[in-house]
């Protein structure tokens, strides 16, 4: 038997001469386009933009039929067509952020985090007042919409996987059509049924009831996917060593989907987080700080935001955009929560 | 292969000469006859299966089992695939009726107790009927100590020493050796053939008196089979144990009785059962005889 070394190559990868062509290939499509723009009465970045997507399908096609023929044109066309579909989605989600971030940070100082409306106006120079009273309210929204929420949500999954009662099929159904609620109607919902027929007013506590109203049906739709990701082997093992279902729901079924039930929760968060309309009924506004989620109109960012951009000063203004900015921070340090969370469990097993 | 009718399975008039049983699986079975301690007194009357029905929805799968499991006993049940073999086995602890719009009918005793009486506590019956399955399922979310407890919380048992049960339990399944320094570990780490006796170990903590095993070793590489049966063999002292499998050879190994199998496109019946030696050496019926040979299934 030799000894030689054995060299690990990669005979599937690109060669140099591929690597051309794909080269040659994009910049012949540069060129096409820039004669086609320059050439035609068309104009600007998206001209330029999307007259190379169409023009780089077709050259690459004529160079891909040479060597694959029609089989391999359908495989780079389908290929393509997904590229671009992805580079849409990610320009939009970027286009966004860029947009936040820029208008936004003009307005971030510590005042803006530290401090409240309260001897501030939104037409003020930039530097005075700020929104940790909205913050504040958004935080505490957010929390009681998750003291709702989130056990009716799991309880409403745990019907529907574990027990597969006779009105599953409904129930399935009314949390698919609640899924579709206009988050406007959920405010106008607890408008009208609470604060016209009570004598409850506006607080925090009734916008995290509008919020919980479209909380739920995102938990329960993800926490029911998660429990169907358990193994039935699991529960049959619980079942098996003389449990009864509640006990093998609680210590089996329960724990291991426990990751994924956290992730139902802060994705049916991200969900209501930014939600404006169904606040503006149900919240009412205050520039200060409310301690108490029963009494008396909240700040929020959304409406902070909402009043700002309506208020028609460039100050007004700034300050709406930087409150987009703290609320997409916000949101943003809760994925990263869920993502952490998440693969803890992960790494465990 | 043309399958008999009733009328004409009477295996005693086959003539010895036409048998091509392989001697080694009749010797392996004979040779676990003879091992086979002498003092293993009966614990009791153990599990009796009376005229067994099983349906999925309007799937007639099991038709008219009656089978009786001795206390102290090794029974294995063998066929091919479809043969209602895990059908029965589930009936046996009431596990069946877990899977939607299943029904089932006949009488399952449990020291002569039906457990399909109305009004009986089906979860004191499977704290009494324990189950392994085909799948190593040790609970992901607890260590190795506590998948080996949970059965205590799931069923509300009180342990005044819990050490001492999880030692004993470990040490009966074989296993107390490879992970005694590593209790509070995720069960996730252990090799296949270490959870599943894991789950004997977890099966073993609700001190059942029958242990039914549904193909424990059949996602298990041949070591870690060996490890399983040895286990089986030490269980088999103390309690009642029926084993599903499709390794003749295991069947041969581990069980005192073989009872066979067969589906002919209708619902699984059992053909034969006897000591597991006889089985495989002189079986009554011809449908036996082609199975156990290896002439199909």
């Amino acid at each position: 038997m030799s000894t030689t070394e054995v060299k690990p190559t990669r005979p599937w990868a690109a060669s140099p001469k591929d690597r051309a062509l794909t080269a040659s290939s994009v910049l012949l499509s540069v060129a096409i386009t820039v004669g086609i723009v320059l050439g035609t009465p068309m104009k600007g970045k998206l001209a330029y933009f999307f007259v190379f997507l169409l023009t780089w399908l077709i050259v690459d096609s004529l160079y891909v039929v040479r060597k694959f023929g029609a089989k391999g044109v359908r495989d780079g066309l389908a290929a393509k067509i997904t590229l671009y579909g992805a580079v849409m989605v990610s320009m939009a989600v970027f286009s966004i952020l860029w947009a936040t971030v820029s208008e936004g940070v003009a307005g971030l100082n510590l005042a803006f985090v530290t401090e409240n409306m309260r001897n501030a106006s939104f037409f003020d120079p930039i530097g005075k007042g700020g929104v940790l009273h909205a913050i504040i309210g958004t935080l505490e929204l957010i929390l009681i919409s998750i003291i709702i929420a989130v056990p009716m949500g799991i309880l409403t999954a745990l019907y529907l996987t574990e027990i597969k009662g006779k009105a599953a099929g409904l129930i399935q159904f009314l949390v698919q059509a609640m899924s579709g609620v206009p988050s406007v109607v959920a405010g106008l919902f607890i408008y009208a049924a609470i604060i016209l027929n009570t004598p409850l007013r506006p607080s925090a506590f009734l916008g995290g009831l509008a919020l919980s109203i479209l909380m739920i049906p995102t938990v329960t739709r993800t926490a029911q996917e998660v429990l169907n990701l358990v193994p039935s082997d699991l529960r049959e093992a619980g079942l098996a060593m003389g449990a009864t279902q509640w006990k093998t729901v609680a210590l089996v079924v329960l724990p291991a989907a426990r990751s994924g039930l956290i992730t139902a929760t802060i994705l049916g968060v991200a969900r209501i987080a930014g939600e404006t309309a169904p606040l503006l009924f149900t919240v009412g506004v205050f520039d200060g700080y409310n301690f108490n989620p029963f009494v008396g109109g909240t700040g929020t960012l959304p409406t902070v935001i909402w009043a700002g951009l309506g208020a028609g000063t460039p100050e007004a203004a700034q300050r709406a955009w930087s409150a987009i900015l703290i609320l997409l921070i916000v949101v943003l340090i809760m994925f990263v929560l869920a993502r952490t969370v998440g693969s803890r469990q992960f790494k465990k097993k | 292969m043309e399958i008999q009718t009733n009328t004409e399975k009477n295996g005693t008039q086959m003539s010895e000469q036409n048998r091509t049983t392989p001697s080694s699986l009749s010797d392996v079975a004979a040779k676990r006859a003879e091992a086979k301690v002498a003092g293993t007194t009966p614990l009791g009357t153990g599990l009796e299966a009376r005229g067994v029905h099983a349906w999925f929805s309007k799937h007639h799968a099991l038709s008219d089992v009656s089978l009786d499991f001795s206390a102290g006993t090794v029974t294995a049940l063998i066929g091919p695939s479809g043969c209602g073999k895990s059908t029965f086995i589930r009936t046996l602890n009431r596990m069946h009726e877990f899977i939607p719009n299943t029904s089932m009918a006949g009488q399952v005793l449990l020291d002569g107790k039906d457990i399909y009486e109305p009004g009986i506590d089906v979860t004191k019956i499977r704290l009494q009927i324990g189950m392994v399955f085909q799948k190593p399922n040790p609970f992901p979310s607890m260590t190795i100590g506590e998948n080996v407890l949970s059965g205590l919380k799931l069923a509300q048992l009180k342990v005044s020493n819990q050490e001492e049960l999880l030692e004993e339990c470990l040490v009966r399944a074989g296993l107390w050796n490879e992970v005694k320094d590593r209790l509070g570990a995720h069960a996730g780490g252990l090799s296949g053939g270490q959870q599943q006796r894991l789950c004997i170990a977890r099966a073993l903590a609700v001190k059942p008196k029958v242990l039914l095993m549904d193909e424990p070793c059949s996602a298990l590489d041949p070591g870690s089979t060996l490890r399983i049966e040895e286990t089986i063999s030490q269980l088999s002292k103390s309690m009642t144990i029926v084993i599903v499998t499709h390794n003749m050879q295991q069947a041969a190994r581990v069980s005192d009785y073989t009872a066979f199998f067969l589906s002919d496109g209708g619902p699984g019946q059992m053909i034969e059962v006897g000591p597991t030696n006889e089985i495989f050496s002189r079986p009554r019926d011809e449908r036996t005889e082609n199975y156990v040979t290896g002439r199909f299934g």
